[in-house]
């Protein structure tokens, strides 16, 4: 990919990398369009409402410790301030840290959406620099300034000259793209274009792209075994920190979604190689993983030491839980970046996938190759029914009515109780190192049978609930709003 | 105008969906961008027969800014109608389409001959917060839905109250109004939450009365029954928390319902009674610790500022430092509710603040003497600067992080109670 630093606007994933939401057919036939160029994706003459990008993208910078954030528009685009409080509280508490920043609104009314409020804006940014003195201030826009055609970048290239931390604008409309990943690539945008320095020494360091760094403390002593220091980003980190990350060893993510850009531009720019095997869930995606960072950093022989000692203590145990788990059937609804993964673990467990749904779909990686997941997959002769859609849950409640599986994981809030209102027991794997290397995996894996073996919430719920859909829904097919693009 | 938000505490109109959720059965459909949804939502109760992540949204794009989403809106709310089991269907607009002029209630009006009624309400964000986007709900329901009654219902009452979901209590809240206005014989009609829903909403022009629990939100809606459906009503501005409100609550209401007085009077004494029986045993924890002093402050949406800055000094005898309303009322009802503040036992009166800027709330508190340790009771970002002061901390305003509340409520007498062991369950964590 080109990345190109100078503007302050990323291309869509839709026009990027050829992203789609909508599609139904088989993982197969999925990746073989998507090699031969025939895949088009579908849009919806109905849906159900998925995500703002926004979130995403503001989620991500919000995290950094000590920046502001201001966002202009509405009081609802800013709402996601109140989480945003929150999350830096209890994070950065977990931590043992402090970080001040600070998220604001604007609270745009329907004056400004006729004369426009630049000038407020520009106020509003002199009056957050001087009440908190941010180590870097992120302006963003929202479908409401994005219309009215609120220059941003002007007002922040005006005060630039009056604030001596990196003020960027980050353009955040909500109506761009159906693919709220966007906003991941939004953010790395922003922390690249304004806060990356380039390299002036290598440094030990692996840059880690994560959500929450709830498994740091035990990645930071696996990485001791091979006298590397990790780097997670973007949770609790400092400006500082991020100033640096071009000096690190290599960029490597835990979901290939959320990662993709930045460390794609990394090693475009600064030479940081972005290891881009299959993700660290489940065994093989664990050892591919280690054997990949020995490969770039040059650590092979410390990497095959540790694989053999821990194959030692978790693979009898893993065998020993998989007769228990073989031949049960799931369903699974994740993004892309997890749910070809996720599937390979079920796999590995000996847990049948009937259905995978994935809420977007890259055709390629930003280096133009088909997502090593899926490639993984084909390669091994897995293939199922797969669709994808932007977390519609009828499409889901469609599928979950028909297969009835044993089992349905997702990993977005607001999904799994839907399966248990079917009836299905559901495992929400919210926590993105819940499946991480050996330990994990095994986990995992005892999660499952735990969920399966107490049905007892399910069963309740199931029994005492009426589902909102109709009976006609269930009789139609999945694809019944599905239409080509374009008519 | 543009204004600095720092620490906000509340939503854009579309926030509305809420609104429309706690109505049973009821169903927004929103023409939005895709995340709009997403974004409004807490997870408060949120999973119910419908919840956010399943409304229909058009879910606007690039294309549909350009070429106007009325297409997309149609097929929506046709297969809406087709997927989803509701009794009412609530078309509401988000910024998009009213900034480029989608006619949204002319693709609406198509739906007349549905066989669910669809209706809707504009509550594009730049258009005020999910108070103001409430009341649009109402409205439409009003306008769109409602037609006026010959026929009356002897003793029916209909009751409004604050947000639902912006209010933590809500549920709760307007279940104990509904209880308490039955023992004086009165029949209460509500159209949120369990048991409530379309057959509620029918009955409404059959009331004798609407009656309003809130400081100002839904008096434009009572004006507007008052109009059209020739509906009178009563408002009454205080939340009633604790004994003293709630029994001129009674009377009050008791009186403009024409209810014999001492069937009301025998009401208000049980009450009482079982309320002092409680207060007595307790009291000594009240005098008796080391951690709560007399100075407290709200920071709350009007209907709670007022509501408990009445009952810790009235019921308690607390006395009220600065309190912050937060919730941007319209400046038409800011010299009402202020003059609410004032009048409290002992010619007590209160400082009240109308802001939205969290910075200087915070400012202001810290700037306040209290005596010592100040009892703080607001939204989740008081809880560190209350922290900061060594003061007693109390999570009862928008966001909440620090309390799960399925149905439990401040409202009546036995709110008060709640309020006090909620209070004092902090205290007694502590010793100096």
């Amino acid at each position: 990919m080109a990345v190109n630093l100078e503007s302050s606007n990323v291309a869509t994933r839709e026009n990027r990398i050829g992203s789609i939401t909508g599609y139904i057919g088989s993982l197969s036939d999925l990746a073989n369009q998507s090699e031969c160029g025939t895949l088009k994706g579908c849009s919806r003459c109905f849906s159900q409402s998925s995500t703002c990008l926004s979130s995403c993208a503001l989620g991500q910078l919000s995290a950094i410790r000590d920046v502001a954030i201001i966002h202009h528009g509405p009081s609802g685009c800013s709402v996601a301030s109140a989480g945003a409080y929150y999350l830096d509280k209890v994070m950065a508490k977990k931590r043992g840290v402090a970080n001040n920043t600070v998220y604001v609104g604007t609270d745009m009314n329907e004056q400004d959406t006729i004369f426009g409020s630049t000038e407020d804006l520009r106020k509003i940014i002199l009056e957050v620099n001087k009440r908190y003195s941010p180590k870097a201030i992120f302006v963003t826009s929202s479908c409401a300034t994005g219309i009215i055609g609120e220059d941003i970048d002007s007002v922040v290239d005006d005060v630039k000259e009056e604030i001596d931390v990196p003020v960027v604008a980050v353009h955040c409309e909500g109506f761009k793209s159906r693919i709220w990943a966007t906003g991941f690539d939004i953010s790395d945008h922003a922390v690249l274009s304004s806060i990356v320095q380039p390299p002036k020494q290598k440094r030990n360091t692996i840059n880690f792209k994560n959500f929450y760094e709830s498994a740091r403390p035990e990645i930071i002593e696996i990485f001791k075994n091979f006298d590397l220091e990790p780097i997670f980003l973007y949770c609790n980190s400092t400006v500082e920190e991020l100033s640096h990350i071009s000096e690190s060893l290599a960029t490597t993510c835990i979901c290939g979604t959320l990662g993709n850009y930045l460390g794609n531009a990394l090693e475009e720019k600064y030479g940081v190689p972005y290891v881009r095997s299959i993700n660290q869930c489940g065994i093989v995606g664990f050892e591919t993983w280690l054997r990949e960072i020995g490969k770039v950093t040059g650590r092979s022989d410390k990497v095959e030491k540790y694989i053999e000692e821990q194959r030692a203590i978790y693979i009898p145990q893993i065998e020993e839980i998989k007769k228990e788990l073989k031949g049960l059937r799931a369903v699974i609804g994740m993004g892309p970046g997890y749910t070809f993964e996720v599937s390979r673990v079920l796999n590995e467990l000996g847990i049948e996938v009937v259905w995978a749904l994935a809420w977007h779909y890259d055709k390629k990686y930003e280096n133009g190759d088909v997502p090593p997941s899926m490639k993984y997959l084909l390669d091994n002769e897995i293939d199922f029914e797969a669709s994808v859609a932007d977390q519609q849950n009828f499409e889901v409640m469609n599928i979950l009515h028909k297969y009835q599986p044993d089992l349905y994981l997702s990993r977005h809030p607001g999904s799994t109780v839907w399966a248990i209102k079917n009836g299905t027991p559901a495992v929400y794997v919210a926590d993105e190192y819940m499946i991480f290397g050996y330990k994990h995996t095994l986990e995992f894996a005892r999660t499952i049978l735990d969920t399966i073996r107490n049905r007892s919430f399910e069963q309740n719920l199931a029994k005492r609930v009426k589902l909102p859909y109709t009976e006609w829904w269930y009789k139609q097919d999945v694809g019944t709003f599905l239409e080509e693009v374009g008519k | 105008m543009a204004k600095l938000l720092d620490k906000q505490r509340y939503k854009c109109a579309l926030g509305a969906m809420q609104t429309v959720q706690a109505i049973t059965r009821a169903i927004p459909v929103l023409h939005s961008g895709p995340g709009c949804a997403q974004k409004l939502s807490d997870s408060t109760g949120s999973s119910g027969y419908f919840s956010p992540n399943i409304f229909p949204c058009t879910s606007i794009n690039e294309k549909d800014v350009v070429f106007g989403g009325t297409k997309k809106l149609e097929t929506t709310i046709e297969n809406a109608l087709k997927v989803i089991d509701a009794d009412l269907y609530v078309v509401l607009t988000g910024c998009i389409p009213e900034i480029v002029g989608d006619d949204t209630g002319e693709v609406v009006s198509r739906f007349a001959d549905a066989d669910k009624p669809v209706i809707y309400a504009s509550t594009a964000g730049f258009k005020g917060n999910n108070y103001k986007g409430h009341e649009q709900v109402i409205d439409a329901i009003i306008e769109q839905y409602l037609e006026k009654s010959d026929e009356k219902e002897k003793g029916l009452v209909n009751i409004w109250a604050d947000v639902p979901y912006q209010d933590l209590f809500w549920l709760g809240n307007i279940r104990e109004l509904e209880k308490l206005l039955a023992e004086i014989g009165l029949k209460p009609n509500t159209i949120f939450g369990y048991n409530r829903g379309i057959d509620n909403i029918n009955k409404i022009p059959k009331a004798e009365f609407n009656l309003l629990v809130s400081p100002w939100v839904s008096i434009g809606n009572m004006k507007k029954m008052e109009r059209k459906l020739g509906i009178p009503y009563l408002h009454y501005p205080t939340l009633p928390i604790g004994a003293y409100e709630t029994s001129k609550f009674l009377r009050e209401v008791g009186k403009f319902a024409g209810v014999d007085e001492a069937k009301v009077e025998a009401v208000i004494n049980e009450h009482e009674n079982y309320y002092y029986y409680l207060i007595e045993r307790y009291a000594d924890l009240f005098l008796e610790n080391r951690v709560i002093n007399k100075q407290f402050t709200v920071v709350a949406d009007a209907q709670y500022a007022l509501g408990i800055t009445k009952f810790l000094a009235n019921d308690l005898g607390l006395v009220p430092a600065k309190q912050f309303v937060v919730d941007d009322t319209p400046k038409q009802f800011r010299e009402a509710i202020s003059e609410e503040f004032k009048k409290l036992n002992f010619n007590l009166e209160a400082e009240v603040v109308f802001e939205t800027d969290g910075y200087k709330i915070h400012n202001q508190i810290k700037e306040h003497d209290y005596h010592g340790y100040p009892l703080i009771l607001g939204s989740y970002y008081e809880k560190e600067l209350t922290e900061s002061l060594k003061g007693n901390y109390l999570n009862i305003s928008w966001p909440v992080q620090d309390k799960v509340v399925l149905d439990d409520f401040y409202v009546g007498y036995t709110g008060g109670i709640r309020l006090i062991e909620d209070i004092y369950s902090v205290a007694v964590q502590r010793w100096n």
